[in-house]
């Protein structure tokens, strides 16, 4: 069963990985080139899913889409560990008043939304993918530096700690040797979940406008696209939804089951 | 025989927002080198808070410790080389001071591998050839180095982290509740282990327990705490003997006695 979530989940993610190298080499029309004549096209053959209103081939688009979506994923969810993690399990290690500081530091970041810095940070560079990611990855540090904070304190109360410190080993060994390898399975559930989320915001980021701006495709401004022609074809709405909505589902299968394989107390069992 | 461990008035308060406990309250202490110390009283009476000062572990709030005609109070971490060198811990729950995520051999050899241990090691230990020494020591099998704390029993956990404790050379072993955590029936097999290795390596010992009959088994001195204080102490067949405070008499009391009906 614990298995079988993992399994799920890597299955999904790889399918994504997968469409997202082959469409930079083979996609099945131009993703790109408008082609008036062939607007609107039902899914049939050879437009498997049909074109849209501009006459390009959806399927093509949806796998280039795939690629924006990874990037932003790895690169807004990376900034967020980067920055997160070490901030996190400063505080957690710390303690005192510089605990404090972070975490309300961390606090403030929260209560503004992502929405707003994307807004806001598109407004001064003008709306794009980078604008995107940076929005994301930062409203994502939050939640990433609490999880640090917590599984550190968690840890920090073992006596192996204390064991440690008996045994001289300095305050960089005990994060990198005790705290980091011990957290290290919820801040990857916590990415892997951040990774989902941050697939359903830079899809909400480009369905608004804010994120990245045609013609590049995503799942967002295709969704976007598609909604002008809702009564008159309505299936186009489907696949880039269908695309999110699958990614999002690999992606916290994988951070619940990769929780339960890292977990070496946990690998003995059946 | 020289003083190795000497505290003078030892105190350390904490404090929970308004409320203000004093754990340990003016507590004198000596430990002869090569001593074996027992430190008993009921759970809350200071005696955790107590060697985990002696340990550097926790500051004192007031009062001076020398370990080895060094001061250690006040003393920065990384200034704590000497005595991280020379006193070892075993803790009461081998399943909390065992790191799940680290191989037998990486937990057993981390005070060889600590740069402020190391230094202070003259005769620089093989880390390998020590932790076979060690794990034979403990009577474990060569093969647990490259196993997880998981795959253990209780026992041979607890047996796990005396081999980590004896691991540098120590002077000194403190052990907090050493057998406290584990099954009754394994218990004898520590208590034995850790009697034959001060035995034979001239360990001074400093042992924490609720329970008189782990310490009478280990200690050669006893000193009883009570609310933070140490109110009798003495040699342990002394205090055996002829208790003097009522305390203690209710602490020796509490201590099950088995009795032999022969019928002839």
């Amino acid at each position: 069963m614990k298995r079988a979530q993992l399994v799920a989940g890597l299955v999904l993610v790889a399918l994504i990985v997968i469409t997202a190298v082959v469409s930079v080499f083979w996609t099945p029309f131009d993703p790109i080139r408008v082609v008036p004549s062939e607007r609107l096209l039902p899914p049939g053959w050879p437009h498997v899913l049909g074109t849209d209103g501009f006459g390009i081939d959806i399927l093509s688009r949806l796998m280039v889409g795939a690629r924006t979506t990874l990037v932003v994923g790895i690169i807004s969810v990376g900034l967020a560990v980067l920055i997160g993690v070490p901030l996190g399990m400063l505080a957690g290690q710390a303690g005192g008043w510089l605990d404090e500081v972070v975490m309300r530091a961390a606090d403030v970041v929260y209560a503004l939304p992502a929405l707003l810095l994307a807004i806001l940070l598109a407004a001064v560079f003008g709306a794009s993918t980078v604008t995107a990611m940076v929005a994301i990855g930062v409203a994502t540090i939050p939640a990433v530096a609490r999880v640090a904070r917590a599984g550190t304190k968690q840890v920090m109360a073992a006596d192996f700690v204390l064991a440690a410190r008996v045994a001289g080993t300095s305050r960089w060994g005990v994060a990198g040797r005790h705290v980091l390898p011990n957290i290290a399975p919820v801040i990857g559930v916590q990415a892997s979940v951040g990774f989902a989320l941050a697939i359903l915001a830079e899809a909400a980021l480009s369905y608004l406008g804010l994120g990245t701006p045609r013609p590049t495709p995503t799942w967002g401004n295709m969704l976007r696209d598609a909604q002008q022609y809702l009564f008159v074809m309505p299936i186009q709405t489907v696949w880039p939804g269908l695309a999110i909505a699958l990614a999002v589902l690999g992606f916290n299968l994988l951070g619940d089951g990769l929780r339960d394989y890292l977990d070496p107390r946990l690998r003995e069992l059946p | 025989m020289d003083d190795l461990y000497r505290a003078e008035a030892l105190s350390r308060r904490f404090s929970h927002g308004q409320r203000q406990v004093l754990a340990v309250d003016t507590v004198d202490l000596v430990v002869p080198r090569g001593g074996r110390l027992g430190i008993v009283g009921e759970s809350g009476s200071g005696k955790s808070t107590l060697v985990r000062m002696l340990a550097a572990l926790d500051r004192p709030t007031s009062g001076r410790i020398w370990f080895d005609q060094h001061e250690i109070t006040g003393l920065r971490e990384r200034d704590l080389g000497f005595l991280r060198a020379s006193v070892q811990m075993v803790f009461q729950d081998p399943l909390s001071s065992l790191n799940p995520r680290m191989r037998v051999g990486d937990i057993i050899t981390e005070p060889l591998r600590s740069r402020l241990v190391r230094r202070q090691l003259d005769d620089g230990i093989s880390a390998d050839r020590r932790l076979a020494e060690v794990l034979d020591a403990v009577g474990l099998p060569a093969d647990s180095a490259d196993r997880f704390p998981h795959e253990f029993s209780g026992g041979q956990r607890q047996r796990i982290a005396i081999a980590r404790a004896l691991a540098p050379r120590p002077e000194v072993l403190i052990a907090d509740e050493p057998v406290s955590a584990l099954d009754v029936s394994v218990r004898a097999q520590v208590l034995n282990l850790l009697a034959d290795l001060a035995r034979e390596s001239g360990l001074t010992l400093i042992v924490v327990s609720h329970d008189l009959l782990v310490v009478r088994h280990l200690c050669d001195h006893l000193a009883v705490m009570k609310n933070g204080s140490i109110v009798e102490s003495g040699p342990t067949a002394e205090v055996y003997a002829d208790p003097q405070q009522d305390y203690t008499r209710a602490l020796l009391a509490a201590v099950p006695r088995i009795q032999t009906h022969r019928s002839s």
